[in-house]
């Protein structure tokens, strides 16, 4: 019998709607698993407690007073749920995990968190990033370390990485995450979560401290497929607060995980996602993965892709450049915060951003990068000519021991490889956890074509339903 | 004038403009915050957009950047079918972004031109759309910002360095202000700062100016808040750029601020201190596009520009180009309606614009209280035979208003009554008169064909 916390959101809703146990319960369970094991696993920068309590017990008379058709009007009352401290959320101190921004409270709150707010969820607290999400382990957060909940010794991947910690060590029931270029894909995989990175344009950005604009998607990081699309669903759409978010139609993307069929999706697997250099482990996970696609009746054929190498260059001009702009308001005027209090690796970005932007060089540098990202962009709707989706690692090994990404100034980046071209051409993407390497998660991703979310959705679910990676758990009494 | 020619000596004069016109939106440029902040009380009309809070989004107000192409057409320039914002970068503390929301590589309208009085021509190179900045106030070794105006829509139009003469940079910014009115789009108030000047000032020989030959360098003075600050800061520059000339010495690229205690400019900034405002493509707003069929569509919009309506008072009423300049740029839209209401209630258009332009009592009156004077003082002829003469004389010397007529323009019975009245010196019946002339065009037409 799993205990609350553990279950997914699915399970959750069912229990809330059969009155097995209340939203209160479910709230309760959640923080007692926080009490019991955040000391270590650091997954958490601020905690609500008591607002997410009353959250609770306002879900729960809704549902002792509405019965059970509440839920088609907020379908996620009374879910527990962690968020990423990258979005504004009014009233509760939004730092991005960064100095700058310490004690920092909005006064308005993001679109994506005002939708699940909508929807009655609740809010446990905000998760642990890399500051500003310049990073991909979690370790450049300006407070502390998070660390992987399956070895302390390791990180949980980032930026996103409280969030993935905290989802699978049971601390919530879901959480949400932001990817740029891997910051939802990476830490899912690492901490053995379901990521799901929608299309640049999907979700709204309006709220979310920015990072790199032309590529930051937020998106959900859940226990299973299954209930990361659930949760897609809520919070897609246009938004008239974000002139960049599309008004494609959203489809009901958990409605539709069952509407697939296997055999007439033909799925690409790019040499040269395996060219690169992958740990042994992982690309023996990702292989089995792709032999059970075939099994379940998908057609997998080797193609062409431009190597990922190249996205490396591109994203990193792009991404510091966006991320000098972006940054620039925080002047140490406002906030309270002096500029001293900016972190190593935001001040190397800025650095690098300002100069790329810089006159003489803007052609060379900005100008060329966006040339290329073209490039990258024809490539891949050439490649959606011939297939439905792409297969391939998440990273390229499995998660890495805490201390090691700082040896490496160009870590990120190097991790967020088989990430890049993809997020820099804004393509959906979902990461599954395909087994386990060395006792630590691997993870396979799928990359979509643009809003084919859908498809992206049920082929994962499909594979899901056919194995039991996404139920394994790490031992988190081992921690201690 | 002769100031200007004095002060310069054997030099000439080359002078560029860039203006800044506040364009009235019922909301701000990228906010749905109330763009009507004059007098508010600080930091009352803001939110997390015009703040520039971590995670807020510009979403850009399609009200502005219609008004910012319609100014653009009234200034003849071409709109570009595609166009995007930029943002420019520089860390001011009224600027909440630390970059400001501009057009630099496609604005909305480029390659324009004004006719200007003297003759001349003013070039315009462009017209872009951006945000307006905070506004600082320094209170007691403090420094104090209300980002009411943070983000007000902000049209700026740059001209070629194309004037000669301070007269011609006059005229052109009354011409920038006028437009702006009858376009409804401004106030173009400079005391209420909603219209700044900035000018681009050097010298160059007479040699040069024959070979369209720039100077090498230009002194930019910023922050010009009226005509007559324009005026002393320009021949401030005049005076102390030709004693560098004078001395051999090319005077340096640099900002200068004019100080109106001494009368003359100080560095602000030098060209190696100059910004670099690291332009790049503002990725929270696509790339917008503009079809023909909606570019068409603004043209169609587009009311009876000052310039059209001094050409239509000149063709239609007799008026001197000297007379039509005051009723239109110097006496502005309201006087001009006026002029017309009067005229249609059957008074003579030149003896009407005397009136108006002479007669200071008559700025009070309605229109029905000019028109009640007007036609009390005149003797009116009443007599047919007598204007029957004055008819024909107009017909005979003014074949192209017959072709006109049967052409179907109902102008060219007002051009001839216009005529007639000259004639008359404006004492004949204007009713009897129109009564006359379409009487006699109809019978012409009748013969002719």
């Amino acid at each position: 019998m799993k205990q609350l916390n553990e279950l997914t959101i699915i399970e959750a809703l069912e229990g809330l709607k059969q009155k097995t146990f209340t939203s209160v319960a479910l709230t309760q369970a959640c923080f007692e698993q926080i009490e019991k094991y955040d000391d270590v696993v650091k997954a958490f920068v601020t905690l609500v407690k008591d607002r997410a309590l009353a959250e609770a017990e306002e879900a729960d008379l809704l549902i002792n007073s509405h019965g059970p058709e509440i839920f088609e009007e907020k379908p996620l009352l009374g879910i527990p749920y962690a968020c990423k401290d990258n979005y504004s959320t009014k009233g509760v101190q939004t730092t991005a995990s960064s100095n700058m921004l310490k004690g920092y409270i909005p006064p308005y709150e993001s679109t994506v968190t005002q939708k699940l707010k909508d929807a009655g969820a609740v809010m446990l607290g905000k998760t642990n990033m890399d500051a500003f999400a310049h990073g991909s382990s979690t370790e450049t957060s300006d407070f502390f370390k998070t660390i992987n909940p399956w070895n302390k010794n390791k990180v949980p991947g980032g930026s996103s990485g409280g969030s993935a910690s905290a989802v699978m060590s049971d601390m919530c029931i879901f959480s949400t995450g932001s990817e740029t270029a891997g910051s939802i894909r990476g830490p899912a995989a690492w901490c053995g979560a379901s990521g799901f990175k929608p299309t640049y344009g999907r979700v709204s950005r309006y709220g979310v401290v920015a990072m790199a604009s032309s590529t930051d998607s937020p998106g959900p990081i859940a226990k299973t497929i299954e209930d990361a699309s659930y949760v897609l669903k809520i919070i897609a759409g246009k938004d008239p607060l974000d002139a960049t978010s599309s008004p494609t139609e959203v489809e009901d993307y958990f409605a539709n995980l069952n509407n697939i069929d296997l055999s007439k999706i033909k799925i690409g697997k790019p040499k040269s996602y395996f060219e690169i250099e992958l740990e042994p482990g992982v690309r023996e996970k990702v292989e089995q993965a792709i032999e059970k696609f075939k099994e379940l009746g998908a057609q997998i054929v080797e193609m062409d892709l431009l190597s990922p190498k190249y996205s490396i260059g591109v994203y990193t001009i792009l991404q510091r450049s966006e991320v000098s702009s972006n940054l620039a308001r925080l002047d140490g005027i406002r906030y309270g915060n002096d500029r001293t209090n900016f972190g190593f690796e935001s001040k190397k970005r800025i650095m690098l951003g300002t100069y790329t932007l810089s006159a003489g060089y803007y052609d060379a540098y900005y100008s060329k990068a966006q040339k290329v990202r073209t490039l990258i962009v024809d490539d891949f709707n050439k490649a959606f000519n011939e297939v439905d989706m792409i297969i391939g690692p998440t990273m390229p090994c499995v998660a890495l021991n805490l201390g090691d990404p700082e040896k490496s100034p160009m870590f990120g980046e190097l991790m967020d490889v088989l990430a890049e071209p993809s997020a820099i051409a804004g393509l959906p993407g979902i990461s599954i956890p395909c087994g386990l390497s060395d006792n630590m998660p691997v993870g396979v991703q799928l990359i979509g074509k643009h809003f084919d979310e859908n498809k992206l959705g049920a082929v994962a679910y499909a594979f899901q339903k056919a194995t039991d990676y996404h139920l394994n758990k790490p031992n988190l009494e081992g921690l201690k | 004038m002769t100031k200007e020619l004095e002060l310069l000596g054997s030099y000439k004069l080359v002078l560029g403009l860039e203006v800044h016109v506040q364009l009235m939106t019922e909301q701000k440029m990228f906010c749905g915050c109330s763009a009507d902040i004059w007098q508010a009380e600080p930091n009352t009309h803001v939110c997390p957009v015009c703040l520039g809070l971590p995670g807020a989004l510009p979403v850009p107000n399609f009200e502005a950047i219609r008004k910012a192409q319609l100014f653009g057409l009234a200034l003849n320039c071409t709109l570009n079918q595609n166009s995007r914002f930029d943002r420019k970068h520089y860390f001011y503390p009224d600027l909440p972004k630390g970059y400001q929301i501009s057009q630099y590589k496609q604005p909305f309208c480029e390659n324009g031109h004004l006719d200007l009085l003297s003759g001349n021509v003013a070039d315009i190179e462009r017209l872009h759309l951006e945000e307006d900045v905070a506004k600082s106030l320094h209170e007691g070794g403090k420094t104090l910002v209300d980002y009411n105006k943070s983000s007000i829509p902000l049209a700026e139009i740059v001209t070629a360095p194309t004037f000669k003469t301070l007269d011609d940079a006059v005229d052109y910014c009354k011409q920038l202000q006028n437009i702006a009115r009858s376009l409804g789009i401004s106030n173009a108030d400079m005391e209420k700062g909603q219209m700044r000047l900035e000018a681009n000032i050097s010298l160059r020989t007479a040699d040069m100016e024959a070979r369209n030959e720039l100077p090498k360098y230009k002194v930019e003075v910023k922050n010009i808040n009226s005509f007559r600050f324009m005026e002393k800061a320009v021949l401030a520059e005049v005076v102390r750029q030709r004693e560098l000339l004078e001395k051999g010495e090319t005077p340096k690229q640099e900002n200068r601020g004019y100080n109106e205690a001494t009368g003359k400019t100080v560095l602000q900034r030098s060209k190696e201190e100059a910004n670099d405002y690291r332009y790049f493509p503002e990725p929270d707003i696509p790339p917008m596009f503009f079809d023909e069929v909606y570019i068409n569509e603004l043209k169609s919009l587009l009311p009876e520009l000052p310039q059209q309506m001094k050409d239509r008072l000149v063709r239609d009423f007799g008026l001197t180009k000297e007379v039509a300049h005051a009723l239109v740029d110097l006496g502005g839209k309201d006087l001009a309606e006026k002029f017309e209401a009067i005229v249609k209630k059957g008074n003579e258009g030149r003896k009407v614009a005397n009136t108006l332009l002479n007669k200071k009592e008559t700025l009070e009156m309605t229109v029905d209280q000019v028109d009640e004077m007007l036609k009390k003082s005149s003797e009116v002829i009443n007599d047919s035979a007598a204007i029957s003469a004055a008819v024909e004389k107009a017909i005979s010397a003014n074949p192209k208003a017959v072709e006109d007529f049967k052409a179907g323009k109902q102008n060219a019975v007002q051009f001839l009554v216009g005529q007639v009245m000259r004639e008359t010196q404006g004492k004949a019946a204007p009713d009897v008169t129109r009564g006359l002339i379409v009487a006699a065009l109809e019978k012409k037409s009748a013969q002719q064909l």
